[in-house]
């Protein structure tokens, strides 16, 4: 059944794989970003309450789902990686990681240029903002594991450890809403309706969600390649690729040299 | 001790002891919330099975709606006062300060500060609650018929 | 457009410098990473190349000697 998938163990097959995806997730990346963005600051309408300065939700809920979503991916990835000793899946957690932490960092930002017009702080130690305080803090800590170690193997494992345990922090993260006191509050789209916003608000967030996501991808498959590369240069494809590249780049270079 | 292994070392407890803060810190924040978070009702009625009170000088948050008409500003200061409820008696919030934009009658608020009378707070912070629900002015007009305010305001999470 | 001159959306409706801010860091941090992961690419290509001619050079230097 998953006899099909067996290829893509291989680094050579997943390496092309990135390289083919690639293109698709920058171009529907680009647009979305630029379509959700004017959309979201230009077109949609003001809040009843908050009036303009809602307009950070269309960056801070498209940040803050894809910190989570990134996440998630994270630790399935190490799961496998752990379990079935899939050195490209442990790879992936390392190309995973930083744009993870980069959606976090903007999901903290945002929130805090956002709670301080309407809250009246910019950061309260609410279990919502605590937890994905944390969850910035875990993305660090897989990240500066891998780096710790020489051995990339060993480096690779503990960092998955690190992953796998720290999705503890996702359903907190979700439910802290509901569990505790928060002045954050509740999830705005629950279903996909959206029930709590306005239509003429829902759309553009989602087009800012599909924005984001496929940034996140774009970026995860360039990490990815490079990831790849770095485990699997003394192979001969590798060797192979280099050598084509700096050919090419002898022949621009020739040309310049020409003109 | 060679110096990759120390290294190694050092990142493993440095990242040991950052997740060990990340957890004290959380259990810091939600024990505050927990233990040292009132709603009007029970500020006054007392809080919990054991019904118990808050004594005065404590700090303490409290969370609850703005009570409409009873915000008295004072002309030339910052000093303002109003009144906290939920769903029984009220409470009485002192605070100098600047009010968050979306303090208004009848909006949720959470004021941390120390209970200067059985039912009265020196807030040194307030910090206003919304909700979930957006919507351009024009809907919010036809959905509520009103400005800005809903009429039933649910404004703070367990009160139970 | 919800907003009828170039100024009002810069101000808007005097939350610009919270909108501004989060919309500016949120775009930073993008191209950042991005940049970051574009770079690291070329960075990849030239280390494995230049260990590929280093070896390359330690091999024929080899030969030579025997």
């Amino acid at each position: 059944m998953w006899k099909w998938l067996h290829p893509y163990a291989k680094a050579q097959t997943a390496y092309r794989l990135c390289n083919t995806l690639l293109p698709y997730f920058a171009v529907v990346a680009v647009a979305s970003i630029i379509i959700g963005w004017v959309w979201g600051l230009g077109f949609a309408p003001a809040d009843y309450q908050q009036k303009d300065s809602y307009r950070i939700i269309f960056i801070h809920v498209p940040s803050a789902i894809l910190s989570m979503g990134a996440y998630s991916s994270m630790a399935i990835a190490a799961f496998i990686a752990l379990v079935w000793q899939l050195r490209n899946a442990e790879l992936a957690v390392i190309a995973i990681a930083p744009v993870g932490a980069a959606m976090t960092l903007i999901a903290l930002i945002t929130g805090a240029a956002w709670g301080k017009p309407m809250w009246g702080a910019w950061w309260v130690w609410d279990a919502r903002l605590t937890s994905e305080l944390i969850l910035l803090f875990l993305y660090l800590g897989v990240i500066s594991l891998y780096n710790a170690f020489e051995d990339k193997g060993s480096a690779g494992r503990a960092s998955c450890i690190l992953a796998l345990v720290g999705a503890i922090n996702l359903p907190i993260i979700h439910f802290s809403v509901e569990w505790w006191n928060t002045l954050h509050q509740g999830a705005t789209i629950t279903k996909f309706d959206g029930g709590a916003i306005d239509a003429s608000m829902f759309w553009p967030l989602m087009v800012n969600i599909l924005a984001f996501a496929a940034f996140v991808g774009t970026v995860v498959l360039m990490r990815l390649k490079n990831e790849i590369l770095l485990r699997e240069k003394h192979r001969p494809w590798v060797k192979g690729l280099i050598t084509n590249q700096t050919q090419l780049e002898n022949q621009n270079v020739g040309d310049k040299n020409a003109v | 001790m060679n110096p990759r292994r120390k290294k190694r070392m050092m990142t493993v407890l440095a990242v040991v002891f950052g997740l060990g803060t990340a957890v004290a810190l959380v259990l810091y924040a939600l024990e505050g919330n927990i233990n040292l978070f009132y709603t009007p009702t029970e500020l006054v009625e007392g809080k919990g099975p054991e019904k118990q009170k808050p004594f005065v000088g404590q700090k303490l948050r409290i969370g609850g709606m703005v009570v409409p008409g009873s915000v008295q500003r004072d002309q030339d200061s910052l000093h303002v006062e109003f009144k906290l409820m939920d769903t029984g008696p009220t409470v009485k919030i002192i605070y100098q300060g600047i009010l968050p934009d979306l303090f208004r009658e009848g909006q949720g608020i959470v004021a941390q500060g120390k209970l200067i009378a059985p039912n009265t707070i020196e807030a040194f912070e307030v910090l206003a609650k919304h909700d979930e629900k957006y919507m351009p002015p024009e809907v919010a007009e036809a959905v509520k018929g009103i400005k800005h305010e809903k009429p039933v305001y649910n404004t703070v999470k367990g009160d139970s | 457009m919800q907003f009828n001159s170039f100024s009002d959306f810069i101000s808007m409706g005097g939350y610009g410098f919270y909108v501004w801010l989060s919309f500016g860091s949120c775009a930073l941090i993008l191209l950042g990473i991005f940049l970051d992961s574009k770079l690291s690419h070329q960075r990849t290509l030239n280390a494995v190349s230049k260990q590929l001619e280093r070896e390359a050079r330690i091999k024929k230097a080899k030969q030579e000697s025997k």
